[in-house]
């Protein structure tokens, strides 16, 4: 009856489960005192019509003005009372969610989209309590009390109000998931790909215009979205027959009880207050029909959201493992191979590599030579399929996460600078830090500068994704970062992407001065210029060892690498050359 | 923000639209009616049960305009899901069409992705709108008039009661709802902050893992969660409370109508029937307005939504002159006498003066935003001089037929565009019907045949969206495999190798000589390997343009 993914979400709701069920019961009291405000007072006016002494009506009287005071605040409290029990559950989803998320290893960055996905997802958990389970658990109560008073009254009758009851509240609501889920699947891809169309039409603008193809581009857009139209029309024919059956089932259960409780022999004024509150009934429940469709577009967003809770790293505790003998830090690759996909060509084949404490080696070669790989499998991301790493002679993979950073580290692959001061980045990589390190860091990272112009210092609001710096301050701020961790295998991938070749030279220059004696470096570049002074260079192509040794016997010997360094050499000094 | 419930300017930019609005005002009216159709059958029917008679007649009635609610509730949501349907689509297609009139540089940047959400999934906001508040907004003024004007006829104290209650919901509507506006304003800085948290701390988790923070991030998270929560129910108390008048207003309503009304029948001064029509009619004058209320949050992105969209797709063009002149052909001389093009807050370029022969092979060179595209923008029409002007074989390029002018040329951009679509169709992009073997040919030509190798389908390979799998460089070569298809006298690059690796960039860069042999080419070279096959280099700085004298020995292999 419950999918899967709702029982998920549900198992967190557990701990608010009180509160959750006072706001149900508050939903259910509101809809029952609409409905007996109405059944009340049609029993008001037609004893009235009955000519009894006033003082026999007064109970009605004042059950009328209660119960029209009662419902307004019922709602309100309900409502608050909802909401809190709801955001509650959601801070839970929420830090689960991203506890998961934090468990997993190999969790590449996401795309903007993605993630936004991943919040929207989260809301669906809200939504799916308050729009789908207490409005739906409500109008379930208030139907059942219904038919129980009715049935007190007049067992016919409510034979009668439990049979529209049912069609509105069951047959309807079932039959809308069923629309409402075909609809989607049929209008999704149509959506999409009209998604697709206005991207390529704006993104691609310049390329359609440069080539003459605009025109043609417009009208098959044009077309889909005609399409689409169609579609939409034709879906909302059917889609919007589910409601007027509903109001069709309301007044016809209304009929019908009126006819049944006189053939009963009912007395006039109580089938005036069945017929009533037979119509308020059925109204109640037809809510269900808008919470079936709700149910139903929250599918998807909900499965992902159990996904991710499902993952038993949501459940562990963090591990509170010994902190596992880890002597020095000497680092050894010993025939490590990395593939991808199966059958695809390896990442890194049969790589062998020693890094005694201290040593400084740099890897380079062509993009997708694995230079990249190598660093994830020496941070643990990636995990080699054979071979081995170790640090200090305990594999990687044996090192649990919270030990690992405070061995090897540094500046990784699309370093991420947070919505936050220049001052709280930087301390991510070590949280004592005093500002006499933060200064080193942040000069050997060639952004000590740039700080003081700023008129808020270290406190400077970096902006979404480091939104307010240039793509060379981003660079600067995260390799500071770095720097201030100073783990003892220092790692750093591409440092000085981004800045022109002088600043490059200078920034890798002080930031290998930076690095205390005794560390090691793996410094992974595809700039060969300021490589001389490092004790081992290795390059790398496809995933293979090429060539290895110092820069001086690497320019000496013919190959990729001395290739490499004459040709960016030329092309670094020729463009000086023209440049007056 | 546009806060108006319907937005005029629709009706003349859709003018589709009009007959589904007629149409679902009219069936607000034919609903008001049917609405004290219904009160009056089931007022008579109970009134002649109280006897212990069953009114046929008046059960008939019920059915019959019950049956009339459901068919028109029926159309109703029809023609609004139409009205939805066509406007969005009308809306798409001006959006779209705005980008082809203004031209590439109009929708580069921020705008673009503004347009791509918009005319994408943006516009499909106004559903909620259209077949959610749009109807109700007819009904609440429909139905309190029809239901006002019946009860004036049945008991006018009754609708005296009702007349003055009814104004209080839009009053106290507004009145509440500007206040809880104003307070989740006032919020709405602080919840973005604790929401985007959230993101944020995803977004950069690898980061956090490297510094091995992510764990002690989760009650980071949690605390900020927490806060979020706390924030919101201050203003949730405030927003709520506006929904708690209304219900109030509406219920006690109801009760001041039913008991004088009871105590009236008491005394004999009203029949039975006339007591409960004025019952079961009261409610129903609350009804509409309330529901158009609570469904007008959950309209508003719409609103926006079409604001923005009418916005957008309502700016001027610029006034595009009727091509008066021939079409030049691409191997004339190319003269740029006294051009400066000025933006909105920047001039690209100042007083350029600048003579191309045909056969000359130009490097432009110069720091970046200094103005070397829009010298490329020019000759591609997509900006036009703020003065002087751009001759080509003495025909100015102000007064030509762009598209035509547009064949004498191919452009290599910095970062291609790759369109959703197989790989053959992105590069017969400006030649739909060029057959096999030329592109094959061209396929060859821009280096593209080992990439097209590797490719699961080979050339009929789809590319997802914005051209996802394939690499820089080999996106390069296909914008190169595209310029040669073009086979135009002029070529232009810019930057082709910018964001390339030095294997492809070799790659790219032979290509790239391939494609400039024999023909006129301007080339924008942020890097130096690109100089050695100019032989004239202009630098580009501060908008000004200067012409450099090569060494003897040749650029590229200067010293």
């Amino acid at each position: 009856m419950i999918p899967g993914a709702e029982r998920a979400v549900l198992r967190l709701a557990r701990p608010y489960l009180s509160r959750l069920l006072g706001a149900g019961l508050l939903a259910a009291a509101t809809e029952f005192a609409g409905l007996a405000l109405m059944a009340t007072a049609t029993w008001l006016l037609m004893s009235a019509a009955g000519r009894p002494p006033l003082d026999r009506l007064t109970v009605a009287i004042v059950a009328v003005r209660a119960l029209a005071v009662s419902r307004g605040v019922l709602r309100y409290t309900e409502r608050l009372a909802g909401h809190d029990a709801v955001l509650r559950m959601i801070t839970d989803v929420r830090a689960r969610v991203f506890a998961t998320l934090a468990a997993r290893r190999d969790a590449g960055r996401r795309t903007g989209d993605a993630l936004s996905r991943l919040v929207s997802d989260v809301e669906a958990a809200q939504d799916l309590l308050l729009r789908v389970l207490v409005p739906g658990a409500a109008a379930a109560v208030v139907s059942v009390l219904a038919v129980g008073v009715a049935a007190l009254i007049s067992p016919p009758a409510a034979g009668v109000l439990a049979i529209g009851l049912l069609v509105a509240g069951v047959a309807l609501p079932a039959l809308a998931t069923r629309l409402t889920r075909r609809a989607a699947d049929e209008v999704a891809p149509l959506r999409g790909a009209l998604a697709v169309d206005a991207v390529d039409l704006t993104h691609g603008a310049a390329d359609l215009a440069a080539f003459g193809a605009t025109g043609a581009a417009l009208a098959a857009a044009e077309n889909r979205g005609a399409r689409l139209a169609k579609l939409e029309r034709r879906l909302a024919a059917t889609g919007f027959a589910v409601d007027a059956t509903g109001v069709l089932v309301g007044g016809l259960t209304a009929a019908a009880v009126v006819a049944v409780a006189l053939r009963a022999g009912v007395g006039g004024v109580l089938v005036g207050v069945l017929a009533v509150g037979s119509l308020a009934a059925v109204e109640v429940a037809l809510a269900l029909v808008a919470a079936a469709r709700q149910r139903a577009q929250l599918r998807t967003g909900l499965a992902r959201v159990a996904d991710l809770l499902a993952e038993p790293a949501a459940t562990a505790p963090p591990t509170s493992a010994p902190e596992p003998a880890i002597d020095g830090h000497d680092v050894r690759f010993a025939d490590v191979t990395v593939r991808y996909r199966t059958g695809a060509a390896p990442a890194l084949a049969d790589f062998d590599l020693d890094l005694p404490a201290g040593r400084r080696v740099a890897v380079v070669g062509p993009s997708g030579a694995g230079k990249s790989t190598l660093a994830a499998v020496l941070t643990g991301a990636v995990r080699p399929d054979t071979g081995r790493v170790t640090v200090g002679g305990v594999p990687v993979a044996g090192i649990p996460d919270e030990h690992l950073p405070r061995v090897v580290g540094g500046l990784l692959a699309e370093a991420y600078v947070f919505h936050a001061t220049v001052k709280e980045n930087l301390l991510l990589g070590r949280p004592d830090a005093t500002e006499a390190d933060l200064v080193a860091a942040t000069r050997a990272a060639g952004l000590l500068d740039w700080v003081r112009e700023q008129p808020d210092g270290w406190d400077t609001v970096v902006g979404e994704q480091g939104g307010q710096l240039s793509g060379g301050q981003r660079q600067r701020l995260a390799l500071a970062r770095a720097l201030l961790a100073a783990p003892p295998v220092l790692v750093l991938d591409e440092p000085t992407e981004g800045l022109d070749p002088s600043a490059a030279d200078a920034v890798l220059d002080s930031t290998l001065a930076a690095t205390p004696a005794g560390h090691s470096v793996l410094l992974i570049s595809h700039r060969l210029s300021g490589l001389a002074g490092l004790d081992e260079i290795v390059v790398l192509d496809g995933g293979r060892v090429v060539q290895r040794g110092r820069h001086d016997e690497l320019v000496a010997r013919p190959g990729w690498y001395r290739e490499q360094w004459l040709r960016q050499q030329t092309a670094e000094r020729g463009y000086l050359a023209v440049t007056p | 923000m546009n806060r108006r419930p319907f937005d005029p300017r629709l009706l003349r930019r859709v003018p589709a639209a009009r007959r589904d609005l007629a149409v679902l005002a009219a069936l607000g009216g034919l609903t008001a009616l049917l609405v004290i159709a219904q009160a009056t059958a089931l007022a008579t029917l109970l009134a002649t049960a109280f006897d212990g008679r069953l009114h046929r007649p008046a059960l008939a009635g019920l059915v019959a305009a019950v049956a009339g609610r459901a068919l028109v509730s029926w159309a109703q949501g029809t023609v609004a899901a139409r009205a939805a349907a066509t406007v969005k689509a009308a809306l798409r297609a001006d959006l779209l069409r705005a980008v082809g009139r203004h031209g590439p540089t109009w929708v580069a940047g921020q705008r673009a992705g503004q347009l791509a959400t918009l005319a994408g999934r943006g516009l499909d906001a106004l559903d909620p709108y259209f077949t959610g508040y749009l109807p109700q907004l007819v009904l609440s003024v429909t139905v309190p008039v029809a239901v006002l004007a019946r009860i004036v006829f049945a008991d006018w104290s009754s609708a005296l009661i009702i007349a003055l209650t009814i104004p209080l919901i839009p009053i106290f509507g507004a009145l509440l709802g500007w206040q809880a506006q104003a307070a989740t304003e006032r919020q709405w800085r602080r919840l973005s902050l604790l929401g985007g948290h959230f993101l944020d701390m995803v977004a950069g988790l690898p980061t956090l893992r490297a510094f091995g923070r992510s764990r002690g991030q989760v009650d980071v998270v949690r605390r900020m969660a927490d806060g979020h929560r706390q924030a919101t129910m201050k203003t949730l108390r405030i927003a709520f409370l506006s929904a708690l008048v209304l219900e109030l207003v509406a219920t006690l309503s109801v009760a001041l109508v039913a008991v004088p009304v009871g105590i009236r029948l008491l005394g004999g001064g009203l029949t039975l029937s006339t007591a409960l029509l004025v019952l079961l009619l009261t409610p129903e004058a609350y009804l509409p307005l309330r529901a158009a209320g609570s469904r007008f949050h959950a309209s508003m992105e719409g609103l926006t939504a079409l604001d923005e969209a009418l916005t957008l797709s309502a700016t001027d063009a610029p006034a595009t002159t009727e091509p008066r002149r021939p079409t030049p052909g691409g191997r004339g001389e190319i003269r740029f006498e006294g051009v400066s093009v000025a933006y909105d807050r920047t001039t690209a370029l100042r007083d350029v003066t600048l003579t191309i022969r045909p056969g000359d092979r130009i490097a432009v060179i110069g720091p970046s935003g200094a103005g070397k595209s829009t010298l490329l923008n020019l000759l591609l029409g997509f900006v036009a001089p703020t003065s002087g002007r751009v001759t080509v074989d003495g025909v100015d390029l102000a007064g030509v037929d762009l598209d035509a002018w547009r064949r004498e040329l191919a452009w290599v951009p910095q970062r291609a565009h790759l369109f959703a679509g197989s790989l053959a169709d992105n590069i017969r992009l400006g030649a739909p019907d060029t057959p096999d073997d030329v592109l094959a040919a061209a396929v060859a030509d821009a280096a593209l045949d080992e990439v097209v190798d590797a490719l699961p389908d080979g050339l009929d390979t789809r590319l997802g969206e914005r051209g996802h799998g394939l690499s820089s460089g080999q996106r390069q070569r296909v914008a190169l495999a595209r310029a040669f298809l073009r086979d135009a006298p002029i070529v232009l690059l810019d930057e082709p190798t910018a964001r390339l690796d030095s294997a492809s960039e070799a790659v790219v860069l032979d290509a790239t000589r391939r494609l400039v042999a024999g023909r006129t080419a301007l080339l924008v070279a942020h890097r130096p390997a690109l100089l050695a096959d100019a032989d004239r280099i202009l630098r580009v700085e501060d908008g000004r343009v200067t012409e450099l004298h090569p060494t003897a020995t040749g650029p590229g292999v200067a010293r």
